[in-house]
């Protein structure tokens, strides 16, 4: 099964991710990540599902019958730019931070907190890269991590601004035909 | 209009702004506001009361399926809304247009256990079209108006609106001045010109083409535009379980159901044929058995309004996103003129003629007609009896419930007009019937209804008999189709499972004298020779009617396609089982 990278524009409600995750979960699959939060338009949320899937176009057509889903895309063969953050907490006895100090910029990443014995380190970076650091800090051993699930921007002049799409799709309902 | 309302009586207003004029439901504590609005728009407004929330729900079907307007049913809190899960389900599964209003309890302590509370917005969420949690009445007006047209608009389904105690209670201002923003929801009623001129050149093509009718056809009214293409191209019409209706059976064209207890010659035109135009069907598993294996010749054109259904379970060759009614306009535009018509006629007629020759062959209806000695009545002879009566006697409507007797009235009763079949079929619920028959009955006071039903769905609803006598309706007739048994699982343990019949021999009451404890004349007839008169007695009775036909016990529905099967793959009939 190939994996997927799903980018949704869905109206700002409540339960609307409830319905978005209730789609996937009544098949038994499982999401790998799922991300979500304000997009450029007031009211209009955009998020990132990363799912292993055979059969993505019904998902996607399925998805288009929430009532508060604007926008569905199947992003994973287009050229993007998918980001990703870890934030992992290091238990570091104090000699060992200058090796912690010396990763950290190797991948760009940011040391955010210091206590005694611990460090906590954020970084960013696409998915590959956000695991390469992760395996290379676990050995120093990781008392607690947390990433952020998978953004995902197609490049150029590709992709759907929220305000496209609500203009293109109106919002006032189309005229309804009139039964017999 | 300035002035304030309660919630409640919004509610109200809003539903009788809308047309609505009937309402299925049973009171309960968080729901009372909106009863105690009622009382003031009685007149406009009639309430039934159920005997059981789930009553309520496939009453609403029933009106709507009957008619094609919202039905709607009300449950209160809890308990109350969680009866309603089952016929929104069901109203899911056939795309039926129903609004269930909910009471929700109070919004300080939702989420708090507090007593007869359940998220039930949570639980329909996947089985409903799309529902709402509303703790706000100055949002009702808009509410209101926006759930009725999702319900009823594109492909219809069941919505439900669950509102807290507190703001049916508060008084505003009601703004009635509504226009509907819905960008994620465009339903698309034309369909695409390209698509209608390549699908046109297929048919045109076609050595052997098949119409395939269901129930959008039905839903859009389209049944007078579905004959007169099938006329101009001389296509021969199948009929889903819920298509049946949407082209009379008497019609030339009219070869009958497909599918799971569909006839020989309908099942293997499918496999023959080398085009297949599927209209407002959605390729449901009963009708296609295997689905790797069903029509292997033809090329598929798919017409649905739901675009999710086109190549969900077959491949398709040409999808037409639309509603039938209007995409059926849109190919007699596009069609040609009659003389480069009547080249293609020569060709299908030989394909009728072929059909025509294996439904000969099979002669499907008479396996049927075969008695051991000793039976005094087989269920074929109430069938029989039934379909010559009803059609001399006015307008009628027949609601059938799930199992054996729901798949010998698709096969056995003649069909001829649209929205006269009404049944559970996506679902499967049964004791669907009764109450739907309920809600049939108010929709159209001047028809006759008939309930047809087995003893096991007939046990599971009939408590809406008192409902019926309460409300005064006495157009309803019920047919028991009683074979002490739950028959069609019981026809598999015998065809499957060696004959283990686990579970499905089942007792009852004498269901006569039920309904004559429910005030309903009961009639019960265990001979073929008093099927005729019992029939005419419940027509000649001014009020409602029960018949207990008590039929032979084990008799099969054929043919059958066993499960996961090929549909070419059939049982033809008892002796090959």
């Amino acid at each position: 099964m190939k994996k997927h990278t799903i980018v949704a524009l869905v109206q700002d409600r409540a339960g609307v991710l409830s319905r978005v995750i209730g789609l996937i979960r009544r098949r038994g699959y499982n999401i790998e990540s799922m991300a979500v939060g304000h997009s450029e338009t007031p009211g209009v949320s955009r998020l990132t599902v990363v799912i292993e899937w055979e059969d993505v176009e019904q998902v996607v057509k399925q998805l288009y019958r929430l009532i508060e889903v604007l926008k569905v895309s199947d992003v994973t063969n287009d050229p993007t730019v998918e980001r990703e953050m870890v934030l992992a907490k290091l238990h570091i006895p104090g000699g060992k931070r200058p090796e912690i100090v010396a990763l950290t910029e190797i991948f760009d990443a940011k040391i955010v907190d210091v206590g005694a014995n611990t460090m906590v380190v954020e970084m960013t970076g696409s998915p590959a890269k956000v695991q390469n650091f992760i395996d290379v800090i676990k050995p120093f051993g990781i008392k607690e991590m947390m990433r952020t699930g998978r953004i995902a921007m197609v490049r150029g002049g590709r992709g759907h601004a929220a305000e496209d799409v609500l203009e293109s799709n109106g919002h006032a309902p189309e005229q309804v035909p009139t039964m017999n | 209009m300035s002035e304030k309302r309660t919630g409640a009586q919004i509610m109200c207003e809003a539903l009788i702004r809308d047309g609505v004029d009937v309402m299925f439901g049973i009171p309960g504590g968080a729901i009372m506001p909106f009863y105690y609005a009622m009382w003031e728009y009685r007149d406009q407004l009639r309430h039934v009361l159920c005997r059981h929330e789930q009553g309520a729900g496939h009453a609403a079907e029933g009106y709507a399926r009957a008619t094609g307007r919202i039905g709607v049913c009300i449950g209160t809190s809890g308990p109350g809304t969680t009866n309603l899960v089952t016929p929104i389900a069901d109203a899911m599964m056939d795309s039926t247009p129903i609004l269930a209003i909910t009471g929700q309890v109070g919004s300080h302590v939702l989420g708090k256990d507090a007593f007869q509370e359940t998220d039930i917005t949570g639980i329909t969420m996947p089985i409903t079209k799309h529902n709402y949690l509303i703790k706000k009445a100055d949002e009702l007006p808009y509410v209101f108006k926006e759930a009725i047209h999702i319900a009823t608009t594109g492909r219809p389904g069941p919505v439900l609106i669950d509102i807290t105690k507190d703001a049916m209670m508060a008084s505003v201002v009601p703004n009635w001045d509504i226009k509907l923003n819905l960008p994620g929801y465009k339903p698309n009623y034309q369909g695409n010109r390209k698509q209608i001129r390549e699908a046109i050149k297929l048919l045109l093509a076609a050595k052997k083409p098949l119409i395939m009718a269901g129930n959008g056809v039905i839903m859009s009214g389209a049944d007078g535009e579905l004959r007169a293409f099938a006329e101009r191209l001389h296509i021969p019409v199948i009929t889903t379980l819920h298509g049946i209706g949407s082209i009379p059976e008497d019609h030339q064209l009219s070869i009958g159901m497909p599918g799971m207890h569909g006839w020989v010659h309908v099942n293997r035109a499918i496999q023959e044929c080398d085009v297949l135009f599927n209209i407002g069907g959605r390729f449901d598993d009963r009708v296609t058995g295997k689905a790797s294996t069903f029509a292997p010749n033809a090329q598929v054109i798919h017409v649905d309004i739901d675009p999710s259904e086109i190549g969900k379970n077959v491949k398709v060759a040409i999808p037409i996103v639309g509603d039938a009614r209007m995409v059926l306009q849109a190919l007699m535009d596009e069609l040609p003129d009659r003389e480069e018509l009547a080249i293609l006629h020569g060709n299908a007629s030989d394909w009728l003629e072929h059909i025509r020759e294996m439904q000969h062959q099979h002669q499907p209806k008479q396996q049927y007609s075969k008695r051991d000695e000793g039976v005094s009545l087989p269920p074929v002879d109430v069938y029989n009896a039934l379909t010559q009566i009803v059609n001399t006697r006015g307008k009628y409507r027949i609601v059938t419930d799930v199992g054996q007797h729901q798949m010998w009235a698709a096969q056995l009763l003649d069909w001829y007009r649209p929205r006269t079949h009404i049944t559970s079929g996506g679902a499967g619920t049964m004791g669907f019937s009764v109450p739907a028959a309920m809600g049939v009955a108010i929709a159209h006071p001047e028809d006759t209804v008939w309930a047809i039903c087995g003893d096991g769905g007939f046990q599971m609803m009939n408590q809406e008999m008192a409902t019926m006598i309460q409300e005064g309706i006495k157009n309803v007739k019920i047919a028991v189709i009683n074979n002490g048994y739950l028959g069609m699982v019981r026809q598999w343990q015998e065809l499957f499972e060696g004959k283990r019949y686990s579970g499905t021999p089942l007792s009852g009451p004498d269901f006569a004298k039920l309904a004559e404890a429910y005030h309903w004349k009961g009639i019960t007839v265990e001979r073929s020779e008093d099927v005729e008169a019992a029939i005419l007695e419940a027509y000649a009775t001014d009020g409602p009617v029960l018949i207990d036909f008590r039929v032979e016990r084990e008799v099969n529905v054929f043919p059958m396609v066993p499960q996961n099967k090929s549909i070419g793959e059939m049982i033809v009939n008892a002796s090959e089982a």
